[in-house]
């Protein structure tokens, strides 16, 4: 298994520590992880603005991966749903692209259909496999509940993301119910976290997310896990935040035995620290 | 830097520092074309990264021209003075009659092994000599010259010029008013132009080692980030890395490559005034920007980039111009909002000239079209879920943005605060039973909201 890693502009720049655990841990299941030094933004923040630049810096990305040959994987949700997005309209209308293959043309760029696009969560779930992953694990979680956020823009809309069922997706619980940790129901699960709206309507922002960390709390989580940078600090960055969120490549991490460091825990964040409690002795 | 301090800081440095200094012997006199020529090789590195090559470079503007212009002449003039140096006759007289005291026949002896091994220039002796006198020459020149003079080969560009200017040389003492005439020119230039780097370069590296936006104090932070302004050597190499550089291609604003902004930067803070077109463009220009720090990271004289634009849009927004969808959000209210119509009589576009006219190229947006109004979007909208009187404050709602397309009524759509409140999560989309990608329609609105104001500014 080879994949393009497609870090975007927030991990490196903000999350760091969601890139070091996702090396950890895909190393640890032998996924091979090739950087393009090349990829740029993924033209998300451009899709307010204007529609071509958006699919230009998206498609500009896939062709790099396709001059490699390889699949690409984000760890970004929003980075997967634009990737995805502009692939699908790439597909669907030859005069775009036509239109932008003439732009790429400059650079000595080609974008084809049929690159595959994939998120840390589908290549766990998908490629590397749920039995795979559990043999390695070494030390499961005990007595711990874990509420999932999907993410919006990896989830919806199906048609274009086929990330899994829209409606009632299974496939983070699932892969959260292999750490031994239990994923629990809550109501507000496949809502938005609010971050999109973040310096454009902080108020409206900051609702949505409390709303998900009450509710979270109120299901009885104890942690709330996700696989997007962008929801990881709209949760995280709360001051006196109801419920401790936690990137899924740290929770994994530490059950497959990988490195604290490595996996960019940092021992002054004791609440999510903490989640080592939960670890069978 | 070396021949500057070698060459034209001789008096102070070379000649102080080593007691046996003649520019006219070696190694000095080897050294001095040597790192001339490390100059020439730069400068004609920076015509081609300017102007040759495809890389994104930043635009040229006059202080660019400027500086390669008066650098390329300091150093040609530089050169032609040695080469009308080495084969000047004038100077040569001069030079024998302050350190040889010879005969007339000594001195013709001396002035023929000079025209054969100095490429000296003479009126008086042609060659080709007899072997007596250029050894009776050569004896004289190792009495009274060698102490001080290499030959002159090893000025190797200088020599190989003043073969080519021999038949047409010129007075060495006029490319002497001429070569100090152009440094002097970049000396005077050089506190307003982008030479000024070498001061403010080393001290924005120092202070950067040090200050912390929000560590610091402000004021500080304020003028360290002035002196970053002219630390810029305008290399182009945020630009190349820039995250966002792909999308000029597309929106055709320089602001958008840091490179450019540092340009919009400086006309801002030096109090030039600036259009409304040019103000707009600017504004657009600093938003259109992922914060990847990038640009700062791969800036090699250390300026903190990314807080430049954060100051920047500080600045921009206490001037009226805050984020572009803010701006969009108000403007389009104003313009087109539901409180505005005060006869509350719709004046109708058929939609294909309306809405369907003005896509880009996204087949997605048209699917307005077959909404029955369900009204099952605006029903598991969070958005619209989240207000008491949703209506009040987003204007109108998602289904009613779509029957409104459908009706031919953009202008009211735009008008709508519901663009710019939408958190695009997709579920309107999910749930819409008809297939009407209602978010992806936001989308294209707040896209034609900005073509339009675009065209108004």
């Amino acid at each position: 298994m080879k994949y393009a890693l497609f870090l975007g502009c927030t991990i490196p720049a903000r999350l760091k520590a969601y890139e070091s655990s996702s090396r950890a841990v895909l190393g640890k299941l032998d996924v091979t992880l090739v950087d393009i030094d090349e990829f740029k933004c993924c033209g998300y923040p451009l899709r307010n603005i204007d529609f071509k630049a958006f699919v230009l810096s998206s498609a500009r990305n896939l062709a790099l991966a396709k001059k490699e040959g390889l699949e690409v994987m984000t760890l970004c949700k929003c980075g997967y749903g634009t990737l995805k997005k502009a692939a699908h309209l790439m597909k669907e209308n030859t005069s775009l692209r036509e239109e932008i293959n003439a732009i790429l043309a400059e650079e000595g760029l080609q974008y084809e259909a049929g690159i595959d696009i994939m998120h840390l969560l589908t290549v766990l779930y998908k490629e590397v496999g749920l039995e795979a992953i559990k043999e390695k694990i070494t030390r499961p979680y005990e007595n711990l509940k874990v509420a999932t956020h999907y993410g919006c823009h990896a989830l919806r809309p199906s048609q274009v993301t086929q990330f899994d069922d829209p409606v009632a997706p299974t496939l983070f619980d699932e892969l959260v119910n292999i750490t031994g940790a239990k994923s629990i129901e809550w109501s507000t699960k496949l809502e938005c976290c609010g971050g999109p709206l973040l310096g454009l309507n902080d108020e409206l922002s900051f609702v949505f997310r409390d709303k998900k960390l009450l509710d979270a709390k109120k299901a009885g989580a104890d942690y709330l896990t996700t696989g997007c940078p962008f929801c990881q600090i709209q949760f995280d960055t709360v001051q006196n935040h109801h419920i401790p969120s936690i990137l899924y490549s740290q929770l994994l991490g530490l059950c497959l035995g990988l490195d604290k460091q490595a996996l960019g825990l940092d021992s002054k964040r004791t609440d999510i620290a903490k989640i080592e409690n939960f670890l069978a002795p | 830097m070396l021949l500057l301090l070698m060459h034209a800081l001789e008096k102070y440095i070379t000649s102080v520092l080593f007691a046996e200094y003649y520019s006219t012997l070696n190694p000095f006199m080897f050294l001095r074309d040597l790192f001339g020529a490390m100059v020439i090789v730069g400068l004609a590195l920076v015509l081609y990264r300017r102007f040759f090559s495809k890389k994104a470079r930043p635009t040229t503007s006059g202080m660019d021209y400027y500086a390669i212009i008066i650098l390329a002449a300091i150093m040609i003039l530089g050169v032609l003075l040695e080469a009308t140096k080495i084969v000047s006759h004038s100077r040569y007289e001069e030079m024998v009659e302050e350190y040889a005291m010879l005969e007339e026949e000594e001195a013709m002896s001396l002035e023929a092994y000079w025209v054969e091994k100095f490429s000296v220039i003479s009126p008086d002796v042609k060659g080709p000599f007899d072997k007596d006198t250029l050894e009776e020459g050569k004896g004289l020149h190792e009495m009274s010259c060698a102490d001080c003079h290499s030959r002159p080969q090893w000025a190797f560009m200088g020599y190989a010029v003043a073969k080519v200017i021999q038949p047409v040389y010129f007075a060495h003492t006029f490319m002497w008013y001429l070569h100090f005439l152009a440094c002097f020119i970049g000396l005077a230039y050089l506190p307003f132009s982008k030479f000024f780097h070498i001061f403010a370069t080393p001290v924005t590296l120092l202070l950067n080692a040090v200050m912390e936006r929000g560590k610091s104090d402000p004021a500080n932070m304020a003028t360290k980030q002035a002196i970053e302004l002219d630390a810029c050597i305008r290399c182009g190499d945020c630009t190349t890395r820039c995250s966002v550089a792909v999308a000029f291609k597309q929106i055709p604003n320089p602001n958008i490559l840091p490179s450019e902004k540092m340009a919009a930067l400086r006309a801002l803070v030096s109090g030039k005034k600036l259009s409304e077109k040019e103000l707009r463009t600017i504004q657009e220009g600093s938003h259109i920007c992922t914060d990847c720090h990038r640009c700062t990271d791969v800036c090699m004289v250390g300026i903190n980039l990314e807080d430049l634009w954060f100051s920047m849009r500080d600045n921009l927004a206490q001037l009226g111009y805050p984020k572009p969808e803010a701006w969009a959000r108000e403007a389009m209210r104003a313009d087109y909002g539901l409180t505005k119509m005060k006869d509350k009589t719709l004046s109708l576009t058929p939609a294909d000239r309306g809405f369907l006219g003005e896509l880009t190229g996204s087949a997605q947006a048209s699917t307005f079209s077959v909404c029955f109004g369900c009204e099952n979007c605006t029903n598991v909208c969070p958005v619209v879920g989240n207000y008491e009187n949703p209506q009040e404050v987003v204007g109108l709602m998602p289904h009613q943005i779509m029957h409104t397309l459908a009706l031919g009524c953009r202008d009211l759509a735009l008008g709508s605060s519901m663009l710019w409140d939408c958190v695009t999560c997709y579920t309107c989309q999910e749930y819409c039973p008809q297939g009407v990608c209602i978010t992806d329609v936001l989308y294209e609105l707040k896209n034609l909201a900005f073509r339009q104001l675009k065209k108004v500014a």
